[in-house]
Parts: C-alpha cells; sequence; structure tokens
C-alpha cells in the first residue's frame, strides 16, 4: 500500500526483506547503506539482540529521485529472520509494497528456505495479500560457499512461478542491486497499473 | 477503513486542514512538536521544533512501537492499545491512535503537562477523526487510483531506468 502525497508530491513504498535466519537480509541492507550516495539515503536503524541478530526490523530509506516529478522514496525493512520471532515478522509485513525473499544457497538451509517461504505465504494471507499477486523478487543468496545447491533444485523449490531471480553474495555486493532495481521496477509498474 | 491493497493518498487541501489541526494542537498543549505518522511507518506531516530531528526514523520506529504494543493487547485479548505515555528527563512522548490507522505523535518538555497533553490530544483527535474519515470516504468513492488521474500511469522503464543511475 503505497503512501502517494499529492501536497508534497512524494511515493512512499514499502520494500521488505524476508528469509530464514542468517540468510543475509541485514546485510544486503548494510551493502545497500555502504554503496548509497549520503544525500539519497537516510540513517540505517537496526533493531538488533547483543549478538547482532535481528530482533525486530532493519530500516533503510532511500530517496532514490523523481519519477513524473514526484519524489520516490523507498524504504526497505527486513524481517528476524529466527522462527520464533513469527508475531514480529508478521507486524512487518502491515502495508507492504514488494517483497526480496533472500535465500541461503547453502544445501543444508534449503528446508529453512522452504519453511520461511511457506511462512511468508502464510503471514502476507493474514494482511488480504497474496504473494502470486504482488511485487515479489528472489535472491540466492551466498552463491560464493561451496556447499550450494544446484540451481535448478533452488528454482524447482523456491521459485516454481519464475518471478524475477538473481544469484548473490551480499557480502561483496553482488547481486545486491539487481535485486533492489527488480524489486523498486516491480513496484513502480504495480503503482502504473493503479495499485492491486 | 482502508482495504489492504489500496493505496493512500493525501491532496493538497486534506493536507491543509491537518496541519491546521495539528498547528492548533502545537500551541494548545504547549508541545514543542506534532507529528502524525502512518500506521505502516510513513510520516504524513510534521510540526513544531522538527529541525535536527530524523523525522524519518522517528516515524518508522513509531510504527513498530505501535504495532508491537497493538500485538501485546491482542495477546491479552484487547483490540489495542490506544494511548502511549514515554517519559524521558527532559523530553517526553505522547502516542496516541487516531481514526484506527494514524499515529499522533507529541513530544513536549516540562513547559507542559501530561494532562493538558491528554486533554489537547482527545479534542484534535475527534477533528482529525473527521478528516480522516472524509479521506477514507473520497478513496472509496474514487475506487482504485483512476487511470487519468494517476501521475504513475505513463511511466517508462527509463524512468525507472534512470532512478538508479
Amino acid at each position: 500500500m503505497s503512501f502517494i502525497n499529492h501536497a508534497s508530491r512524494e511515493i512512499n513504498c514499502k520494500i521488505v526483506y524476508y528469509g530464514p535466519g542468517l540468510c543475509g537480509k541485514t546485510t544486503n541492507l548494510q551493502y545497500v547503506y555502504q554503496k548509497t550516495a549520503p544525500e539519497s539515503k537516510g540513517k540505517m536503524i537496526s533493531l538488533a539482540t547483543e549478538s547482532e541478530r535481528t530482533l525486530f526490523f532493519d530500516f533503510l530509506p532511500l530517496a532514490l529521485g523523481e519519477v513524473r516529478g514526484f519524489k520516490t522514496r523507498f524504504h526497505l525493512y527486513t524481517v528476524p529472520g529466527q522462527v520464533f520471532y513469527d508475531a514480529s515478522r508478521k507486524l512487518i509485513l502491515k502495508g507492504v509494497d514488494g517483497v526480496v525473499f533472500v535465500a541461503d544457497s547453502q544445501e543444508e538451509r534449503m528446508d529453512a528456505n522452504i519453511e520461511s517461504l511457506e511462512n511468508l505465504r502464510d503471514n502476507l494471507d493474514e494482511h488480504g495479500y497474496d504473494l502470486d499477486n504482488m511485487p515479489f523478487v528472489m535472491q540466492y543468496n551466498k552463491q560464493d560457499l561451496p556447499n550450494i545447491s544446484p540451481m535448478d533444485e533452488l528454482q524447482k523449490y523456491l521459485n516454481p512461478h519464475k518471478v524475477p531471480e538473481y544469484r548473490a553474495c551480499a557480502m561483496t555486493g553482488v547481486g545486491v542491486f539487481e535485486t533492489l532495481k527488480a524489486i523498486a521496477r516491480l513496484v513502480l509498474l504495480d503503482l502504473k497499473k493503479g495499485g492491486r | 477503513m482502508y482495504s489492504a491493497q489500496s493505496n493512500f493518498e493525501l491532496y493538497d487541501a486534506e493536507m491543509n486542514k491537518i496541519n491546521t489541526i495539528t498547528s492548533h494542537l502545537l500551541k494548545a498543549a504547549q508541545a514543542k512538536a506534532i507529528f502524525l505518522v502512518d500506521k505502516n511507518g510513513l510520516m504524513i506531516s510534521s510540526t513544531g521544533e522538527v529541525a535536527g530531528l530524523d523525522i524519518t526514523s522517528l516515524a518508522s520506529l513509531t510504527a513498530g512501537n505501535i504495532a508491537t504494543t497493538g500485538g501485546l493487547a491482542k495477546l491479552i485479548g484487547e483490540k489495542e492499545f490506544s494511548i502511549q505515555f514515554h517519559e524521558g528527563e527532559n523530553d517526553s512522548i505522547h502516542l496516541s491512535i487516531v481514526a484506527g490507522r494514524v499515529i499522533l505523535v507529541v513530544i513536549f518538555d516540562a513547559n507542559s503537562s501530561l494532562g493538558l497533553v491528554r486533554l489537547r490530544v482527545k479534542r484534535a483527535s475527534a477533528s482529525l477523526t473527521q478528516v480522516f474519515e472524509d479521506i477514507a470516504h473520497r478513496q472509496e468513492q474514487q475506487g482504485a487510483t483512476s487511470y487519468s488521474a494517476n501521475p504513475f500511469a505513463e511511466i517508462t522503464d527509463d524512468d525507472i531506468d534512470n532512478l538508479f543511475n
């Protein structure tokens, strides 16, 4: 649900990075923060535990420029990935305009990816959203590691509907901006249609 | 009052009404600053001593706070906690939910008092509720953003690419 302010000619969109614990959601935001010009970004907020696990959310506001005379702002959020923070994840999805699912490509995390993706569908459903009918991008993170699942297996289990997908290594930034651009594009094209 | 999937749009006349109410509240409550924040974390309006404040973060954290306490409320069988108060050494924050979806944030110091703020907020909330009900009514009548009025209807791939250059 985008917020279009005709008085100040601004549009605000909310993008949520979802995925299992330790898949690299926060790392994606940190890379975007590091590589964005100071005038285009706000302060990055991380509500994390002492051991730097996300407790509630990370938040990064980006002002990308103007489209058709409207200042375009994207608010990037991550959710806490650990299974027992489900109540918090549900809250963060409220009013979401687009979702990035960050999958952990390691073989031993396939079940965690599937569980998290099913959890995403359920939580969106509770807000009245349908994942198949909203801007959605898949990112296969940690592609630099040796023990990763084959691509066709990742696609088969995590992206059967073939939404835009990107291989990534968020630590070094590979695929991070490609993913962000893809979801921003889908959100803006969704607005072009006049919302869902 | 709004469907989960429709966009929330505000026009000049509506913003003027909102700003008039919050400016009046600022004086009447002897507050330092007033903010109106959408429950999804987006800043709608700010007035008072806002220079130097990171209002984007303030909006996001306020919404997170209201969402969390709303979750707590449901756990004990309440619909929501409609008012919150956080007391600081110098400045305090009063949060209240208006029209079910907007958060009214009042920041005040020793020049005011919790009692005064609560009283003034109550009155301003009634006026703001009327404005947001009118907005909801207008949006319902409009339906989804009509193609002709949609400023993004003509958006091109080049427009989107330019955002990232």
